[in-house]
């Protein structure tokens, strides 16, 4: 009879328990770090009505981000019109359907690809810079210096920043979309020749003020995120300097997974009103 | 007649996960008095000041700061007496997007800091004047080496005219004459603005220059207390080793 290695069996059982208890240090975590989030998030709400207003502060991060993403922004919506355009031609050419070509770009554009593909963009940039810039202020001790002196620095560093955030997203998206809707003009003139005037009445023709409002206003809550997460990320870093590169790492991660939800509940509500 | 006390810290303890750090401190500070606290380093004389200004909360205990008990105050009664508290970090926490001049600039602002006697530029230059760095006025962070970036935020610190300095390790990181200077201009400045402090050090020059009495932390809490003179030539060789 085959004899049974009790020690390994232990192993594999020890091993499958750390695997649980890692599993669910895990999920804990994420409760604890959303616990937490909201709590900050109140604080920050405390101290953002508190005088005085920093609207030098606001007015130079808006400035700033908006400044910094413009350029990339703007190149990005312009590729995404041009490119949708042109995958799109062929399959609306073969139902000869191509006169609604710039409404179908418009519409998919402005309703769901500009606002997300805007709202990725600005993930990766303005809340890691958000979040690095603030986590260097947390381990170089700049915080906790404001914080010792009486200055409120969540209404100094965080309020001023989510809220140049919230303003300045979605402006950005309304330069994507008015880039997206310039490529697929380009595009457009590849196959046919279309004014400019043709092409933006057909465009306008099939959008409405229900396609327009939502996706303004989710725009709005990707820029409070945007700007929310990379500072409680920031603010809540650890102390050695690899902590300013895991906070611009997680804001990113976070403020990319908070937009798709975002978006989710979005279109959830447009399509339930 | 007893001098008022302007820190009483009664039983305090801090855990850090397993690892207990502050294992029931007491500590008076009266007014006017310079008290040093010396130790090996990582056994919690920074979270001794830290939670004195409430920048970590402590486990348990009483701490009581100008009479008020700071643990049970809300946000606002504490960003009251942490205006009366100044505090002077390892590496000077100089604002580094700020000029030197922003830097003072910006408690005074941030708190709408009234003084009936000066206005806000002559607070400022009578802060700079204080850590004899008024030329620097005008320059950034990254232009100022260590000792002055220390002396600035020293002088950031003055500008609230707080009645109590927590001196988070003043001369680490400084060369001997900077150091010395160090340590006289802490003794200056409890002359001028008449504050108490609370100075953690290694540096037993500045020890000896700036403080009236030490005490020394071992794990957790404080083993003896007496002046520089009285704690370098104990009996106890364990003592005078942290003089050598």
């Amino acid at each position: 009879m085959a004899k049974i290695n009790v020690s390994v069996i232990r192993q594999g059982i020890r091993g499958r328990l750390k695997v649980k208890e890692e599993t669910r240090k895990f999920y804990n975590g994420i409760f604890i770090d959303l616990g937490e989030l909201v709590l900050f998030t109140g604080k920050v709400f405390q101290q953002m009505f508190q005088s005085p207003f920093e609207f030098r502060e606001f007015t130079k991060h808006g400035f700033l981000l908006g400044n910094k993403s413009l350029p990339l922004v703007a190149v990005t919506g312009f590729i995404m019109g041009l490119v949708l355009t042109m995958q799109m031609h062929p399959v609306l050419a073969d139902f000869g359907a191509q006169t609604l070509l710039p409404g179908v770009v418009a519409i998919s554009m402005v309703r769901e690809l500009g606002p997300v593909i805007t709202g990725l963009i600005c993930a990766g940039k303005i809340s890691s810079g958000i979040g690095a810039e603030i986590a260097a202020m947390t381990v170089t001790e700049q915080i906790d210096a404001m914080e010792v002196s009486g200055t409120r620095p969540l209404s100094f560093v965080v309020a001023s920043r989510i809220t140049a955030a919230t303003l300045v997203v979605p402006i950005l998206v309304i330069f994507a979309d008015a880039f997206s809707l310039f490529g697929s003009f380009l595009a457009v003139n590849i196959f046919e020749d279309t004014s400019l005037t043709l092409f933006f009445n057909r465009s306008f023709s099939m959008m409405g003020f229900v396609d327009l409002f939502p996706s303004i206003l989710k725009t709005v809550f990707f820029g409070f995120f945007i700007g929310l997460i990379g500072s409680y990320k920031g603010y809540t870093a650890g102390r050695g300097t690899e902590s300013v590169g895991l906070a611009a790492n997680s804001a990113v991660v976070e403020a990319s997974l908070t937009i798709f939800v975002i978006d989710l509940v979005f279109v959830l509500i447009t399509s339930i009103l | 007649m007893d001098k008022e006390e302007v820190i009483v810290v009664e039983n305090l303890y801090k855990s850090f996960d397993e690892n207990s750090i502050l294992r029931g401190i007491n500590l008076t500070l009266h007014k006017g008095e310079n008290l040093g606290i010396v130790g090996k380093s990582g056994i919690g004389k920074s979270v001794l000041i830290k939670s004195i200004v409430r920048l970590i909360e402590p486990d348990a205990g009483i701490i009581n700061v100008l009479g008020t008990n700071i643990l049970e105050c809300d946000s606002n009664e504490l960003n009251e007496v942490r205006k009366k508290v100044g505090y002077l970090f390892q590496g000077g926490a100089l604002y580094d997007s700020m000029s030197v001049r922003e830097n003072l600039l910006f408690p005074i602002r941030r708190t709408q800091f009234k003084d009936k006697q000066h206005d806000t530029e002559e607070l400022i230059e009578q802060s700079l004047s204080s850590v004899g760095l008024l030329d620097a006025i005008d320059k950034m962070p990254s232009e100022l080496s260590g000792g002055m970036k220390k002396r600035i935020a020293l002088a950031r610190t003055l500008i609230l005219k707080p009645e109590i300095i927590l001196y988070d390790e003043p001369t680490t990181g400084l060369d001997a004459v900077t150091s010395g200077e160090i340590s006289e201009l802490i003794l200056k400045i409890r002359e001028e603005y008449n504050t108490a402090a609370i100075i953690i050090t290694h540096d037993m020059k500045c020890a000896k220059i700036a403080t009236d009495s030490i005490k020394i932390m071992d794990e957790g809490i404080f083993m003896v207390e007496g002046t520089y003179d009285e704690l370098s030539h104990s009996e106890e060789k364990e003592i005078r080793d942290f003089f050598i």
